[in-house]
């Protein structure tokens, strides 16, 4: 006991000493807020200052071999939801269905409200046709998405269905909706595998993960410049395959010795940032989402990498802004989804409070075209799959005209800068 | 390089595993740095696993939660200390910072020490005042652990007003711009690397000394040894038994800060999952039970991942740290340093 006691007052002593500086600490740190505000206060701001001007901005359209594509236009030649004003139609509904709740409900909400958008222009413009937007819910979920397929196919109103908005959902639900001859129209599922099923009732609104993957890829190499490139993937289908895509591409810039796999949910990339500055390319191009591209990027940039950094659609969010900070500046982002134009976007605002999301642009369009077909006297499923099979128009985003599969005849993808 | 060719030159598999020998020869010693950083953080949340089992004889699976919440902890400490999240470093003094940093551990401390004790209370005692057979405790453990990862998932928002939790990473806070301190065989030493081993060694050693060398040490060893005896003794177990989640939860909460330092945006609510099986998976390494085992395990582990993700490529980085721990566990089934922590030196 004897030898114990002063080792235990040592520790007391040590713990009591501990809790003093972290008190004083406490204190002083709450005095020198308040006395002079430059100590955290304005740090804090300076700090924030930078990170919060930087948006994702958009760049260039490209076409697939990595040129410039003019931009679509201001808006005014595109199709108008409104039509002429004399359309007329009775009962008739179309479905959205997509993540409206759970972890991804951003996305499916951002499709939703440009649809609504699209439905409540037409049904002001024609008191004779008021048609119903019916919205589904699937969470994103494919097997939840099977749940609800069941529901929209019964509902005997819905003639035409915007979505479902997933690859996954958009694969586990297509045979019921073929089935049924439902117009299956998505505004973001860019699985390319997705037209390769035979389904006569599916269109893709926008290009697909091959067309987004060659066309950055020739855009980094092209326009950009960059001789060396490294490709890193996460374990996601929607990874896998864009990275193929792009290695590819590539060529010979894709360089193997430093072409990584990062895991889903990871968030340390030491060997991957070791091997990279080690290759010293001149940029870097991720295939994956924002959750994991984020703290790659900056772990990149404390590890001392200046290559450019580029991704795709997965981390084209703001999420990805957020937390990565001012490393985020600079970086090049693909998505084969337009900026939204005004007035659309003012409209948007106005009407949902936010300003248009991932997609909204899309969805407009898509509902904009359903609507056409119904204000030209389209009142079943059959003719409204056919209506959309023989569309030529533009919308607000891009041309819509579809190939015998169901993929659009000219796809672009837009590039986005953070600045 | 790495094909299965089967007898006739028929390639059964090609490209399977590459050996990249080359880069871990060219970076060996970055690797190793980067190792001991992570491996210090694994040592720390080892600690509260081997201290756990020691006492009680129980796989505490939820502890991988108790450091989740003490990044959440440290975060909201240093919220409250006025930074607002952006995404970049505040430049703040070496010194402010530094009280900044040690704050915010403080706060990462209450909150997983907290949260390990009441994890305690209400999860473990009832079951153990109703003598409940193991595995029940092993299942209630991975319970709490999907409990405590979905409350700060779906309520905390709600109850923070989306300040804290919620499906996406915290934005994170930086106070500290890695930048190299001086250069170790050729490998760049940071400053966000010395602070972690250095504070992590620092704790490491308290702890040990805590254990070994005071009458609350003492007193768990004693009912790690035998609960029994101990008790007749006049140990009280039960307070012993709270204390060992207490030290476990603290010694958790200051890894959350150090990796927090290391990984900013890694705080969500799904951030301490793999962390705490590595965690675990190097207590059993160095011996599950014993402490300076925890923390060799932690250690070893930290670096030998990173070495086998340079060699086979950084997809295997998890399955190298599973195979080592099977590797060593075939040669050694106690771990490296096998004793528990009750048959240590008393």
């Amino acid at each position: 006991m004897r030898t114990r006691t002063p080792r235990v007052a040592g520790l007391a002593l040590v713990l009591a000493a501990g809790l003093a500086v972290a008190g004083c600490a406490d204190r002083s740190t709450d005095g020198g807020t308040a006395a002079d505000p430059s100590a955290s206060g304005s740090a804090a701001e300076d700090g924030g200052g930078s990170a919060a001007d930087l948006a994702i901005q958009p760049l260039v359209q490209v076409d697939a071999e990595g040129a410039e594509v003019a931009a679509g236009g201001d808006g005014t030649e595109a199709a108008d939801p409104a039509g002429d004003g004399s359309a007329t139609c009775d009962g008739v509904a179309i479905a959205m269905a997509g993540a409206l709740t759970g972890p991804n409900a951003a996305l499916g909400t951002n499709i939703l409200n440009g649809a609504q958008l699209a439905v409540t222009q037409h049904n002001e413009a024609n008191p004779g046709c008021q048609v119903e937007l019916k919205q589904f819910d699937t969470q994103g979920d494919p097997q939840a998405a099977t749940q609800v397929a069941p529901a929209i196919v019964s509902d005997a109103s819905v003639i035409g269905l915007l979505g479902p908005a997933f690859s996954g959902e958009t694969n586990a639900t297509g045979p019921i909706f073929n089935q049924a001859n439902l117009l299956s129209l998505t505004a973001s599922a860019t699985n390319p595998s997705l037209t390769t099923n035979g389904w006569t009732n599916f269109f893709r609104g926008l290009g697909n993960d091959n067309s987004q993957g060659a066309a950055v890829a020739n855009y980094l190499t092209g326009e950009l410049g960059f001789g060396t490139v490294c490709v890193v993937q996460d374990d996601s289908d929607y990874g896998i395959g864009l990275a193929e895509v792009v290695t590819e591409t590539l060529g010979d810039a894709a360089n193997p010795d430093c072409a990584a796999e990062v895991k889903t949910g990871d968030k340390d990339f030491s060997a991957t940032v070791q091997i990279i500055a080690d290759a010293e390319p001149d940029a870097v191009y991720y295939a994956g989402y924002y959750a994991e591209a984020a703290p790659l990027l900056s772990q990149l940039r404390s590890g001392g990498v200046e290559a450019a950094f580029a991704s795709g659609d997965g981390s084209n969010d703001g999420q990805f802004v957020s937390q990565a900070g001012s490393d985020a500046e600079g970086a090049y982002l693909s998505c084969p989804c337009g900026p939204a134009p005004e007035p659309f976007a003012a409209d948007y605002e106005a009407a949902f409070g936010q300003v248009p999301g991932v997609y909204s642009v899309e969805g407009y369009d898509l509902a904009t075209i359903m609507l056409a077909g119904i204000d030209s006297g389209v009142t079943d499923r059959a003719a409204l799959v056919e209506f959309v099979s023989g569309y030529s128009g533009v919308g607000l985003a891009k041309p819509y005209e579809w190939d015998s599969t169901g993929e659009l005849a000219s796809t672009t993808t837009w590039l986005y800068e953070v600045q | 390089m790495s094909a299965l060719v089967l007898a006739g030159g028929q390639v059964l598999a090609d490209g399977v595993i590459d050996f990249n020998v080359g880069a871990l020869g060219r970076n060996f010693w970055s690797l190793t740095v980067s190792g001991l950083t992570y491996g210090s953080i694994y040592a720390l949340v080892a600690v509260g696993y081997t201290l756990v089992y020691g006492v009680l004889r129980l796989i505490n699976f939820a502890h991988s939660e108790i450091f989740m919440l003490g990044m959440f902890g440290q975060y909201a400490t240093l919220m409250l200390l006025g930074f607002n999240p952006s995404g970049d470093v505040f430049q703040q003094g070496v010194l402010l910072t530094i009280v900044f940093l040690g704050v915010a551990m403080v706060g990462g401390m209450a909150v997983s020490g907290g949260a390990a004790v009441v994890l305690e209370r209400v999860a473990y005692r009832p079951l153990r005042r109703r003598g409940a057979p193991a595995l029940v405790f092993l299942i209630t453990a991975i319970g709490a652990s999907f409990v405590i990862q979905e409350f700060v998932h779906f309520v905390l928002p709600k109850l923070t007003g989306n300040a804290l939790g919620g499906v996406n990473a915290q934005q994170p806070i930086r106070l500290v711009q890695p930048s190299t301190q001086f250069e170790l065989f050729g490998a760049n030493v940071t400053n966000v690397d010395l602070v972690i081993v250095v504070a992590a060694l620092a704790l490491a050693f308290a702890v040990d000394r805590f254990v070994n060398a005071t009458k609350f040490g003492r007193g768990i060893r004693a009912v790690a040894q035998d609960p029994v005896t101990a008790t007749l003794m006049g140990v009280s177990r039960e307070r012993i038994i709270v204390l060992t989640f207490l030290v476990g939860g603290m010694l958790a909460g200051a890894a959350a800060l150090l990796y927090t330092l290391r990984v900013p945006s890694g705080v969500i609510y799904s951030g301490g999952f793999i962390l705490g099986l590595k965690a675990f998976s190097a207590a059993v390494l160095g011996g599950i039970g014993n402490l300076r085992g925890a923390l060799l395990g932690g250690l070893l582990l930290g670096v030998m991942e990173l070495y086998g993700q340079a060699l086979f490529g950084t997809e295997w980085r998890d399955v190298v740290a599973f195979v080592l721990l099977i590797l060593v566990l075939m040669f050694r089934p106690t771990g490296i340093l096998g004793e528990s922590l009750g048959k240590a030196r008393a």
